[in-house]
């Protein structure tokens, strides 16, 4: 049984269809990405997943259970925790206050604790700045701060939306290093990236969207050797 | 720089300005005139400023309740002065119940703290199910249907009110052990004024404390900030709009409560005037900002008791009381032309731009 379960999903935005009959799944302890270009549909995907966005037809199953009916803070007790794309952390709260709202559905003090400390640990500038607030905070160290307070939970599977945007590449590179760590450490993850060759460098397998439609839907290397994907998303001529 | 800041300015900040400036400017010769003349002593400008002091902190309650709501939904909610009504005005029927037995002059602070229970949990309940009732539905829609629906809530619950208790007003029971002076410090004060002020002092210190320490009060920050990322935290974003609305609803309903220890009275309309101070007073903190309406109501209490005599006495107007609440809102005029953000509001207009 796979971990998530994309079961034939077709949603909307107002009459303008956004998603049509996807189908996504992920094994336990995969990454997955999701390449495309602007408006195929990637970040729909997510939202869809982590219930900001109800789907007209088709089921989000988490381990064989239907998730499609809770409602989005429901659904991040399940273990499905998303990391918006452009990092929205809380700008007027401290570093550490993040962290906590990311650790909200734990009530167990010492448990926080832990987790707080297990992504300083992860992140060592977030430490130095735990008391800073989080709007000073520069890009990268913006983008770390999202990853960290998904982390509080400790997620079955964490969906990440565009962690690369707007980043330096060598903040890019820590970034994907971190992915590759968390994994490493059991977590399952969802990738959605425009930068498409960093992302099949990492992953097990990927999915091509174009328009809401999956296109391809093939082992990393495979798509990596594919020439319709290296000519549309790795700018080769 | 100097030149762009030249071109930035357009003529009609030039003509606010020459408003603000006249103004300020009458402001200023009134004051000198009236403390040349010397008509008012010390003592009567420290009765002023106590007096201001009781009232602003009263506002001071009701502003955070605006303030707050503001925050998490970006509306005014203009039935806030109906919710501060509703509470004193409920207590009385207790406090009148129990003046008739002698429990009120027997046990005044047992009293007391019946009449602020029953006049916060009415408040509170009010606040809790007219966010559920008229706003909830309206979540998503353009930004002037809630603040009609709003109004239309603010008169549904004075009417409400007033047929419930009749139109007329209501005396509230005199508490005995409230009446008279106290000596602090060589000053004498009146001793209900000293209860108003430590009481809204500490129920804003607890709110404060509330908001930035606890974990639902960080939750509440959070949703004002971004309702997604909140619901993708797994934060319950419509229960942290229910929380806000208590919260603001037991503020209300213990300013509700002051209020009736110093003026002695309740009616259906009586929320009315102080909810448009209050209002005035988040807005001149800067709306969205909790120590600026706690601030900013202060201040409006304290210009509203010093600014007649001081401002307008000197200028030979007669009556100078009757000019009050003209006063109040020329403040607000003017730290609006000089400041439009409120006096603590910067990062707030640092996060809308």
């Amino acid at each position: 049984m796979a971990l998530l379960e994309v079961d034939n999903v077709h949603a909307y935005y107002g009459k303008i269809q956004a998603l049509k009959d996807i189908s996504i799944t992920v094994e336990k302890g995969e990454i997955v990405t999701l390449i495309g270009g602007n408006g195929a549909g990637k970040s729909t995907t997510l939202k869809t997943i982590s219930g900001l966005l109800r789907p007209k037809e088709g089921r989000i199953l988490l381990e064989g259970k239907d998730i499609t009916e809770l409602p989005a803070h429901q659904i991040v007790t399940t273990g499905v925790v998303q990391v918006p794309e452009g990092r929205r952390i809380f700008g007027q709260l401290t570093v550490t206050e993040n962290l906590d709202m990311g650790g909200f559905t734990c009530r167990n003090k010492k448990l926080i604790k832990e987790n707080i400390d297990r992504v300083f640990g992860l992140f060592p500038r977030l430490k130095e700045r735990s008391r800073q607030v989080a709007g000073t905070l520069s890009g990268g160290e913006q983008q770390m701060l999202a990853m960290g307070r998904a982390m509080m939970t400790d997620p079955k599977i964490l969906l990440l939306d565009e962690p690369s945007m707007g980043l330096a590449p060598v903040l890019v590179d820590l970034i994907f290093e971190t992915i590759q760590k968390l994994n490493d450490a059991g977590t399952t993850i969802l990738l959605v990236e425009q930068n498409a060759r960093m992302a099949l460098g990492i992953a097990n397998r990927g999915y091509v969207l174009q328009t809401g439609v999956i296109l391809l839907a093939d082992s990393s290397e495979n798509l990596n050797k594919n020439e319709m994907v290296r000519k549309a998303y790795m700018g080769e001529s | 720089m100097f030149q762009r800041w030249k071109d930035s300015i357009t003529p009609t900040d030039i003509v606010m300005w020459m408003i603000g400036g006249s103004m300020l400017l009458m402001i200023v010769w009134g004051s000198v005139a009236t403390l040349v003349e010397g008509k008012y002593t010390g003592r009567h400008w420290v009765d002023f400023v106590i007096f201001g002091l009781a009232q602003g902190s009263i506002y001071a309650l009701i502003a955070t309740g605006y303030t707050m709501v503001y925050g998490v939904l970006r509306m005014i909610n203009f039935a806030h002065g109906e919710v501060f009504m509703s509470g004193p005005f409920t207590a009385y029927y207790a406090a009148a119940a129990m003046y008739r037995t002698d429990f009120l002059d027997n046990h005044p602070f047992m009293a007391l703290m019946v009449i602020f229970l029953v006049a916060m949990s009415v408040s509170t309940t009010i606040a809790f199910f007219l966010e559920k009732v008229a706003y909830r539905p309206l979540r998503g829609a353009p930004r002037l249907i809630p603040l009609i629906t709003a109004i239309g809530a603010s008169f549904f619950l004075q009417y409400l009110f007033r047929g419930l208790y009749g139109s007329g007003v209501q005396a509230y029971p005199v508490i005995k052990v409230l009446e008279g002076q106290w000596m602090i410090f060589g000053i004498r004060i009146l001793k209900f004024q000293v209860v108003v002020i430590l009481a809204a002092i500490l129920l804003m210190v607890g709110l404060y404390s509330f908001i930035m320490l606890t974990r639902v009060g960080k939750a509440i920050r959070a949703v004002s900030e971004d309702k997604e990322a909140s619901a993708l935290m797994g934060i319950n974003v419509d229960g942290m709009i229910s929380t806000t609305f208590v919260i603001g609803g037991m503020a209300a309903g213990a300013a509700g409560v002051l209020y009736a220890l110093m003026f002695k009275q309740v009616h259906f309309f009586m929320g009315f005037i102080p909810g448009i101070k209050a209002f005035t007073a988040a807005v001149l903190g800067g709306i969205g900002n909790i120590p600026g309406a706690m601030l900013g109501g202060i201040f409006l209490g304290l210009i509203e008791s010093v600014g007649p005599s001081l401002f307008l006495d000197g200028l030979g107007i007669p009556a100078p009381y009757q000019l009050k609440d003209a006063i109040a809102f020329t403040m607000l005029v003017l730290v609006l032309i000089f400041r439009p953000t409120g006096i603590m509001g910067e990062r707030l207009a640092v996060k809308k731009a």
